[in-house]
């Protein structure tokens, strides 16, 4: 369990990028942080493994202050993975799946064979393992990235906007692949993205957010999409247009669905979930 | 071309002496360099003073610096190491320069992945920082290195011996072929220096190289 306790982001330039921010994020589960960019959401992210320090407040992992952990050894023990990849160009993609075991210590032989491992787990071929990150497409890069980030087995992975730079048939892939990872591995996952779309697939709890951190509603997409706290996140969801504003339209077969363009979406069901 | 052939041993010897000169001073001027061209880069202030104050040094005129130095320092103007040491200067001054726009050209992106994933910041220099500066480093390397075989000829107007005595002995004696040989000599040893320190940096940096013929095997893989 993560949990923020009235924390505030001021930079030195004054501007505030969180006020007095309050969450808790469950274990095992995905939070996705959603709104526009500059809301903040990156920074709440990178409090979490103390890439950006809290002006006040406390962000706990487990109920343990993360201020009172050394930096270096809380990041290693927590997964990062960043848009654009963020890999070392220098490291083949062995070497940069490989980081943090080595960094912890790990022998090159164990690092290489536990880089292997999760290559197939992220569906890599081995026979990438020698490449560099700038041999490969931008799709395999953010898999090398996922991989990194799952390498030292961490509990928790921060993942910000990982899937931003990369073109929609790739990015609907590497969403439902880290779907199928998180039913595999169950971590917590937090997730930073101002797609909407990608938050209600993705998250078991989607926050969506405002500028300043301001949280504008916290709850399952389902809730969110059932009862959205004010007009701003029905707008921000499309729930009144767009593809979530679905409309019964009657025919000589039943009752079906049409989204706002007037294309059939689905049949209406009696007693259906 | 009679002289040559009838001076093989001493153009060899001479050979040697020029390289031992050189390349003590290129490594001495390199590895001096890495500190300040880091503290240029890390510490803002100090970098405009530092990289403005060594880039000078290239001003000294050489000849006078060969008989400064002895005098300041306390060592005779012939010795080798009069020579080596104001080779290192000029090194440095070509150098620091090098390191700063090498450590500069490395992406912060980079750099904060790096850190992410939790790197130290005396690991991430070795580990990250400095080999994706390598590439820039290793430019001014090379430039340093022709330069330094370069100019160490100079060292001859003060009686350290190289491939100059080959000019001032050629042109008192009026044999061009002598003088031709020591241009030719000093020619291939820095085009020899400058082929390793290409290799060697293939070598020790092989993302650099793998770049251009990657993005084409990625792109083949996606159209096949």
């Amino acid at each position: 369990m993560i949990e923020f306790r009235n924390v505030t982001k001021r930079f030195p330039d004054g501007t505030v990028a969180v006020d007095s921010f309050d969450l808790v994020i469950p274990s095992r589960k995905t939070t996705v942080f959603v709104g526009s960019s500059g809301c903040g959401k990156t920074t709440l992210l990178r409090m979490i493994n103390r890439m950006v320090e809290p002006t006040s407040g406390t962000v706990e992992i487990d109920g343990e202050d993360v201020a009172a952990k050394q930096a270096v050894a809380l990041r290693r023990s927590i997964g990062y993975v960043m848009q654009n990849s963020g890999l070392m160009p220098h490291f083949t993609v062995a070497e940069n799946i490989a980081t943090v075991p080595r960094l912890n210590g790990g022998t090159r032989r164990a690092a290489k064979a536990r880089a292997l491992e999760l290559m197939d787990v992220v569906g890599l071929e081995a026979s990438m393992a020698d490449r560099y990150p700038s041999q490969l497409s931008g799709g395999q890069q953010q898999r090398v990235g996922v991989a990194r980030g799952l390498a030292a087995d961490p509990n928790i992975l921060l993942m910000d906007e990982p899937f931003g730079a990369v073109d929609p048939i790739v990015r609907a892939e590497l969403q439902r692949e880290l779907i199928r990872l998180q039913q595999e591995l169950d971590k917590t996952v937090v997730f930073v993205t101002h797609d909407i779309d990608e938050a209600f697939l993705l998250g078991d709890q989607v926050v969506i957010l405002a500028a300043g951190a301001q949280r504008l509603q916290v709850g399952s997409p389902s809730e969110i999409t059932e009862r959205p706290a004010d007009d701003f996140v029905a707008a921000f969801i499309g729930a009144e247009r767009g593809k979530r504003a679905l409309s019964v339209k009657q025919t000589p077969n039943g009752p079906v669905l049409v989204d706002a363009e007037g294309r059939t979406q689905g049949v209406l069901v009696e007693g259906g979930a | 071309m009679d002289w040559v052939s009838d001076n093989l041993d001493l153009i060899g010897s001479l050979t040697l002496d020029h390289l031992r000169q050189s390349v003590i001073a290129i490594v001495a001027g390199f590895l001096l360099s890495l500190p300040l061209g880091w503290v240029a880069w890390r510490y803002r202030l100090l970098r405009g003073w530092v990289i403005t104050v060594t880039g000078l040094l290239y001003t000294i005129p050489s000849l006078a610096l060969l008989m400064i130095l002895p005098v300041v320092a306390g060592y005779p103007a012939t010795s080798e190491t009069n020579l080596v040491i104001a080779l290192t200067i000029y090194a440095i001054a070509i150098m620091v320069r090098a390191v700063t726009d090498g450590l500069d050209s490395v992406d912060p992106a980079v750099r904060r992945s790096a850190t992410a994933v939790g790197y130290g910041d005396a690991r991430r220099f070795w580990a990250v920082d400095l080999p994706l500066a390598g590439p820039v480093i290793l430019a001014g390397l090379r430039v340093t290195a022709v330069s330094t075989i370069s100019l160490a000829t100079v060292g001859i107007l003060v009686g350290v011996t190289n491939l100059g005595y080959l000019f001032t002995n050629g042109l008192q004696r009026r044999i061009t072929a002598e003088v031709l040989a020591g241009i030719v000599a000093v020619a291939l040893i820095a085009l020899l220096i400058d082929l390793l320190l290409m290799l060697a940096g293939r070598r020790l940096m092989p993302w650099v190289r793998g770049r251009t013929p990657a993005r084409r095997s990625a792109a083949l893989e996606a159209a096949a």
